[in-house]
């Protein structure tokens, strides 16, 4: 099944959670300054484990940075 | 003695107490121990933090820099152009430091970093009503000011000058009409270059200043850190001391009475 990770076009298993794609990225599950949308929407920390990808899912995986 | 003691005389945005009147961007800095190091000088206690694609390769965590440094978050949705994007940035912001603060940035022209206003104006708007304490990055508008407090904004972030810029403060006139008006706190927003910026806004009449590149791309950012900071509770003491009026012709501070005649 392929997504649109972070700009890039990713192979992930079918049923791949939102979870397992950050593990992929190595982010551990307690990471600070971490957040997830999937297609636009926040998915919240409490989400992660359930929240499923669907074919063409846009997943942005964002993090802190310096700035402003 | 007067002094500047913070306690007498605090910052107070959304019910929370702030000792420093200097809020720091964390945009610029060459490394994050530099950037530690002007945290430590500055004595600010709000910083800003932005969110970006992870980087895996990225060393060091800004967020661990900024714990230890015991200073409290002040996410932005710098690089936001549409309403839309800044709503959803600072909705991520929320999920990912865990605060409703938020320095609220929507962005129309990307050469000179000028905010967009109704857009502005939109965001804003909707986050206050979705229980954020907003912070907006905002054009040096008497009006559009007023505006953001209207719908609810914490306090108004008016611009000096273009972001990085450093060209000072362009509107003296416009400032000091929004500090005249606000019921919220006035945090003079990009555009210092130096500390006679930060002083001048103070003077105007501001509540605080946030200041990012003219520290973190000074030649040594904690030495101006301290400057900055300095400046800033100089300008702050200024203003509350009152200064005196412009007068166009000198009037001496010696009395004539008992002058001397030498012929």
């Amino acid at each position: 099944m392929r997504v649109l990770l972070n700009g890039q076009e990713a192979e992930i298993a079918a049923g791949a959670t939102v979870r397992s794609v950050l593990s992929a990225l190595d982010v551990p599950a307690d990471a600070r300054g971490v957040a997830v949308a999937v297609d636009a929407e926040v998915i919240p920390r409490g989400a992660w484990d359930a929240r499923e990808l669907g074919e063409g899912a846009r997943v942005e995986v964002l993090h802190a940075v310096q700035g402003g | 003695m007067a002094t500047t003691s913070a306690t007498a005389d605090p910052l107070v945005i959304a019910g929370k107490t702030f000792g420093s009147r200097l809020l720091l961007g964390t945009g610029g800095f060459r490394s994050l121990d530099v950037m530690a190091a002007a945290i430590e000088s500055s004595a600010t206690e709000l910083v800003t933090v932005a969110l970006r694609r992870i980087d895996p390769a990225q060393r060091g965590s800004i967020v661990d820099v900024l714990a230890a440094g015991g200073v409290k978050l002040l996410p932005n949705t710098a690089g936001c152009f549409t309403a839309r994007d800044a709503v959803l940035t600072a909705k991520l912001a929320r999920e990912a430091f865990e605060t409703e603060w938020v320095k609220l940035e929507v962005i129309g022209d990307d050469r000179t970093l000028l905010p967009d206003a109704p857009a502005l104006l939109e965001a804003a708007e909707e986050l206050v009503d979705e229980g954020f304490i907003v912070l907006p990055y905002s054009n040096d508008d008497p009006i559009l000011a007023r505006r953001l407090e209207d719908v609810g904004c914490a306090a108004v972030m008016p611009l000096g000058s273009p972001i990085g810029s450093g060209q000072g403060l362009l509107n003296p006139y416009n400032l000091r009409l929004i500090a005249e008006q606000a019921g919220v706190p006035v945090v003079l927003d990009a555009g210092v270059g130096t500390a006679s910026d930060a002083v001048l806004a103070m003077e105007l009449g501001c509540d605080a200043v946030l200041c990012a590149s003219a520290i973190s791309r000074a030649k040594d950012p904690a030495q101006m850190a301290s400057a900055i900071r300095l400046a800033t509770e100089a300008g702050r003491l200024a203003r509350r001391a009152g200064r005196i009026p412009r007068r166009l012709y000198a009037e001496a501070s010696t009395p004539e009475e008992g002058t001397p005649e030498f012929d």
